[in-house]
């Protein structure tokens, strides 16, 4: 089962560490992993997505919450939460290729952001599913290197996980 | 102005501390000159991972929060198998350690350690101060952290630089505040009221109590509650102290090296209430088989306890002193029903058999079982690791005293320094260390801090001339191939004890031994008792 953890820490020295260490610890591995401030510049929220049974994310819980500088955890509930991820990719790009890999970038909404001679650069910020979709379409052209953000995550609709 | 130094010294001051259990270095010095000059006494140990057990034992003897002290790199390297062992055993410990100068940090300089880094899994909470300002905030915090909630040890390392700087005063904080820290402590009424309606209609309920229940200080008023519903008890080896060995309902300690009739009472169970037990694998080899049988109330004050080792029906996160409250109102004046006390007062017959006695050897769980007797009601008895600590736990009558060891880590060693932090905590009890003769040599070194502080700690060594608790696993698991658990070049102990001065006795018969400890418990200065022992008794 995959979950999706927001987690709202005090911003400060080793507190990513510690929850890292909790996951590799324990022998749990971290699928994704993001950190930024929250509009409290004293407040940073790390999404970690991660695979485990019921038991497991429960006790993750518990023990993310006995982290003295963690504020709040929240299992992010399936269905009920947008999520996205940036990923950068350099697909290799013989001219004779380019229309179709414009193309294929167009059906998707993703974004040629570079261009050389022999390759493009394709922008894309969507769920990892989708993220996954159009490397797969893009595969077959070669590609030549990827660069993605771990998965953030927000509550739809009024719920939101602040403090 | 005034120094860090001179801060971490008034902080201690303020949070009423008195004694502490150190041994200095270089990056530590700016803090040992000004204890110097303080009313607080430092113990100096003779290796720093005894100073963590001494705090250990001061903490659990005294309540409040036992505090180490070490210097960069070695020594604090040195604490951290004191720590860890708190740690499992959720023991409420400040440990303090020199760091090398800020600016100077993560560059693998002479003694730089990356201690915070190095006791993550070890530790509830870690900090490196970085600014003077920021010490009397951080020793608020640490000591709140270490004594409240899930207690635990909390490690604060401090740069030299930062005990040197001065800043303009000294303000002590008097409300801490963490927003990613408030234990619940009370109990949730619902719940109480269903775990008390579970308890009534079970027929054969069982109370399983581990260390949480000394830790939070709760001893009187659980006696209160067993004695008055008639629910039988059993312990953790943390637990051992809650009932007194000898109360009609207590069957002793569970698991795989407990009481047969622990173990029986546990499986026969319909109701169990676990207080304050994280029931690891010794205490319960297959948690899964337990709650077939059983239905689960566990109350803890850490809700990551709950359902972790043992499926749970009835979860209750609290302090048990709250939760103790809540239950012996909730639950009135009922008694468990007559069939299973009258169970239960057959199994305890059972409780303390006669083991067999071999000729010019002493019988130590018979000399164990009568240990009490010869002390005051309230003494202490530390035991070390090993089949001493099993054969202790298994046969002391504890009455209203305390009995000590490792539960969580089984650290070797832990017993002679737990008894030095024990005996300043309560200075006008008695307290006894048992401990196996390789378990004696991993803190021997301790001798000099009992006798230079002449403390009236008896030590009874039980030499079989063996690792005997590794050696018995491999009679029975290993082929009897006795693979480096026999103790060659061993010193004579009555010498040892002589060179540190303290009085000492040899003993081979249980007659010698009473003769011996009769003497040696009126005397007000240490002692050692070297009891030798049949080699091949087995743990159980
Ligand atoms: C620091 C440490 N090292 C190793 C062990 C493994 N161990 C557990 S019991 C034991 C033997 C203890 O020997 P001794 O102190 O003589 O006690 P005995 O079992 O003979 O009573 C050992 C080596 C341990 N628990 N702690
Ligand atoms: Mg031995």
């Amino acid at each position: 089962m995959q979950y999706t953890l927001s987690i709202l820490v005090e911003n400060q020295a080793g507190v990513l560490s510690k929850i890292s260490g909790l996951f590799s610890r324990r022998g749990f591995n971290i699928d994704s992993l993001a950190v930024g401030v929250t509009a409290d510049p004293g407040i940073s929220r790390i999404t970690i997505v991660a695979n485990g049974d019921e038991y497991v994310v429960e006790q993750l819980e518990k023990q993310l919450n006995k982290v003295i500088p963690v504020i709040k955890v929240k299992r992010l509930t399936e269905g009920e939460f947008i999520s996205r991820e940036l990923i950068l990719i350099k697909v290799h790009c013989a001219a004779s290729k380019r229309s179709e890999i414009i193309k294929t970038a167009e059906l998707m909404q993703a974004k040629i952001v570079d261009a050389a001679p022999s390759c493009v650069t394709v922008e894309y910020c969507e769920t990892s599913s989708r993220v996954k979709t159009l490397i797969d379409m893009l595969k077959p052209y070669g590609i030549r290197e990827i660069v993605r953000t771990g998965t953030i995550a927000i509550d739809r609709g009024n719920s939101a996980v602040s403090v | 102005m005034i120094s860090g130094a001179e801060i971490m010294v008034k902080c201690l001051e303020a949070e009423g501390i008195k004694v502490i259990f150190g041994y200095p270095g270089a990056t530590i010095c700016p803090f040992y000159d000004k204890i110097y000059d303080s009313d607080i006494k430092h113990i100096l140990v003779r290796q720093e991972q005894n100073a963590a057990h001494a705090a250990s034992g001061y903490a659990r003897c005294s309540g409040k929060p036992g505090v180490c002290v070490a210097t960069s790199g070695p020594g604090a390297t040195n604490l951290i198998t004191g720590i860890a062992t708190a740690y499992t055993d959720s023991i409420p410990m400040v440990a303090i350690t020199g760091q090398v100068k800020s600016d100077l940090l993560g560059r693998d300089v002479f003694q730089e350690a990356d201690i915070t880094g190095a006791c993550e899994p070890f530790v509830k909470h870690s900090y490196i101060v970085n600014k003077t300002e920021d010490l009397p905030r951080v020793f608020r915090e640490a000591f709140h952290i270490a004594s409240t909630g899930r207690k635990g040890p909390v490690l604060i390392d401090i740069p030299m630089d930062i005990q040197e700087n001065e800043i303009e005063e000294f303000v002590y904080p008097e409300k801490v505040n963490i927003p990613g820290y408030k234990p619940t402590t009370k109990g949730h009424a619902i719940q109480i009221k269903r775990a008390v309606e579970a308890i009534k209609n079970s027929k054969r309920p069982l109370i399983v109590s581990g260390g949480g229940v000394l830790l939070s200080g709760v001893k009187p008023k659980f006696q209160k509650f067993a004695d008055n519903t008639k629910i039988p008890v059993i312990s953790t080896m943390m637990g051992i102290g809650v009932m007194p060995s000898d109360h009609e309902m207590y069957l002793g300690m569970l698991g795989t090296h407990g009481k047969r009739v622990a173990n029986r009472a546990l499986y026969e169970a319909d109701l169990v209430i676990v207080c304050g037990a994280r029931l690891g694998d010794r205490a319960v080899a297959a948690p899964h088989q337990m709650s077939e049988n059983n239905t689960v109330i566990h109350i803890d004050i850490d809700p990551a306890e709950i359902g972790k080792n043992v499926k749970t029906e009835i979860p209750i996160v609290g302090d048990m002193k709250n939760v103790m409250n809540m239950l012996i109102e909730e639950i009135g004046d009922y008694q468990v029903p007559k069939l299973w006390q009258d169970t239960v007062k057959t199994w305890k017959k059972e409780l303390f058999r006669i083991p067999p006695v071999f000729d010019g050897f002493v019988e130590l769980r018979t000399l164990v079982s009568h240990l009490s007797a010869m002390l005051r009601s309230k003494a202490i008895l530390v035991a070390d690791v090993g089949q001493n600590q099993i054969w202790c736990a298994n046969n002391f009558r504890i009455r209203e005293g305390r009995f000590l060891t490792t539960g969580g880590m089984g650290t070797m060693g832990y017993s002679i320094p737990a008894a030095v932090g024990a005996k300043f905590a309560r200075p006008t009890r008695d307290v006894v260390v048992v401990c196996g003769d390789g378990s004696f040599q991993m803190s021997m070194n301790e001798l000099a801090t009992i006798s230079g502080n002449n403390l009236a700690i008896k030590i009874i060594i039980m030499r079989n001339h063996r690792l005997g608790m590794v050696r018995e696993l491999q009679d029975n698991n290993y082929n009897k191939r006795h693979s480096a658990t026999v103790l060659q070049g061993d010193p004579d102990f009555l010498k040892i004890a002589e060179a540190y001065g303290i009085d000492h006795a040899e003993a081979n018969s249980n007659e010698e031994a009473e003769e011996i400890i009769k003497k040696m418990v009126k005397s007000d200065k240490p002692f050692i008792l070297v009891c030798n022992v049949y080699p091949d008794t087995p743990s159980i």
